[in-house]
């Protein structure tokens, strides 16, 4: 296939621990077939500065928990054609969102994570993303297509997921989907 | 005794069932394995969890199997495309209620709700998930719960009562809001009924109940309060 014909592939990451995307990479040999009908357009794990238009697949890592992610994850909305939840966090907020208990308000989130366990000169950075008061799932934000859950998915999840689509066939998660 | 055998159809197929057997036990002893997650082999059935409900031919509502008695020429369905989607929206609305997160569950791997979304393809809650903040109990010496994680299927209270003898466990107050609690809602280690005897984390089907310090893989056991029952039935 033409780099033209290829499927043209992105993936995010937003609250994540990046466990997803090594899992992708976990697919081994079999990113070898998957590179000669994919193209990868947008990655942590390659040089692209934007996320670029026309994009037919794209996987999120990760839940929203950032005024950045959130703006990040609208834009891939718009420019994607099927956009995937890859992982427990972006399907359910897992452990990105375990702040949701406790914590109601971003300040309270940061002085917890930044101020009380600090001995001295604790200090709050100012220079990063707003926080949204809750983490939420991918779908609780905008529309998502197909769903991986797991912590992370299983290689052989991703891959079955993907060369079903790439098939043009829908993906049965009945019996192969996995929650932690 | 005559037994009274009733002739019903249970999907599609004839089957012959004594009278006052639940469809969920017409089901299995005929090879139909209907989904549960409250009902447990050697307690009474509660009928709360509300994963095994099916039709009945000539009724618009749906049954619970394991409260409902066969009844002659019953025609049951357990497995239709509506009941599929009923059964999936069950184990959403479970997750969404309190906070399960596999990941960092002492129960993961263990767990019947997170199998039971596993084999029913529940791959996403289409309800927006709530992160409650429930009181945890960690006072026992080796017994603890994280209410957090309680899917309210009662098994733990009805195998203290029904197999143990000692009611010390029951629920207060009611619907979202019900909760486990030890006698007069007391911490666990002030609870002078609990024999400490642990049926209540061998049966539980989440990580709401566990032994500190124990692999939750040993302390589980589906089949304990069949097996007293049986041998308290022999005497």
């Amino acid at each position: 296939m033409t780099e033209s014909t290829k499927v043209r592939v992105a993936t995010i990451w937003l609250s994540g621990c990046s466990g997803c995307h090594m899992s992708f990479l976990d697919q081994d040999e079999r990113l070898i077939d998957l590179a000669k009908k994919i193209e990868l357009v947008y990655s942590p794990i390659i040089d692209v500065k934007d996320f670029p238009e026309n994009v037919n697949v794209t996987l999120i890592e990760g839940a929203v928990a950032n005024e950045e992610q959130l703006q990040m994850l609208k834009k891939a909305r718009e420019r994607t054609k099927v956009l995937i939840s890859l992982g427990d966090c972006a399907v359910t907020g897992n452990v990105t969102a375990l702040r949701n208990s406790w914590h109601h308000s971003d300040q309270a989130v940061l002085e917890r994570a930044y101020k009380e366990p600090s001995d001295l000169n604790a200090a709050i950075p100012t220079a990063v993303p707003k926080l949204l008061i809750h983490a939420r799932p991918l779908h609780e934000v905008v529309k998502v297509d197909y769903y991986i859950p797991g912590c992370p998915p299983s290689a052989d999840l991703i891959n079955y997921v993907l060369t079903e689509l790439l098939a043009g066939r829908t993906p049965i998660m009945e019996g192969r989907s996995k929650y932690g | 005794m005559s037994v009274n055998l009733l002739k019903l159809k249970i999907d599609g197929v004839e089957v012959s069932v004594p009278e006052g057997t639940m469809i969920l036990k017409a089901a299995k002893d005929n090879g139909i394995i209907i989904p549960t997650l409250c009902n447990l082999e050697g307690l009474a059935p509660y009928g709360g969890c509300r994963l095994c409900l099916v039709e009945i031919s000539g009724s618009p509502k749906l049954f619970p199997a394991c409260i409902t008695p066969v009844g002659p020429n019953m025609e049951i369905t357990t497995n239709s495309d509506r009941l599929k989607e009923y059964r999936k929206m069950v184990v959403q609305m479970l997750l969404a209620e309190r906070t399960h997160i596999c990941s960092v569950c002492v129960a993961n791997d263990h767990c019947e709700l997170q199998a039971m979304a596993n084999q029913l393809g529940v791959d996403h809650v289409m309800f927006e998930r709530k992160f409650t903040q429930e009181p945890i109990d960690s006072t026992h010496d080796f017994l603890v719960i994280d209410r957090n994680r309680c899917i309210l299927c009662t098994r733990c209270i009805r195998i203290c009562d029904q197999i143990e003898g000692v009611h010390t466990l029951d629920l207060k107050l009611r619907g979202k809001d019900s909760e486990v609690i030890m006698d007069l809602d007391e911490h666990w280690a002030n609870s002078c009924s609990c024999t400490s005897c642990r049926k209540c984390a061998k049966v539980c089907p989440v990580g709401a109940i566990y032994i500190e310090g124990e692999p939750i893989g040993h302390t589980k056991n589906k089949e304990i309060a069949a097996f007293i029952r049986d041998r308290r039935n022999r005497r």
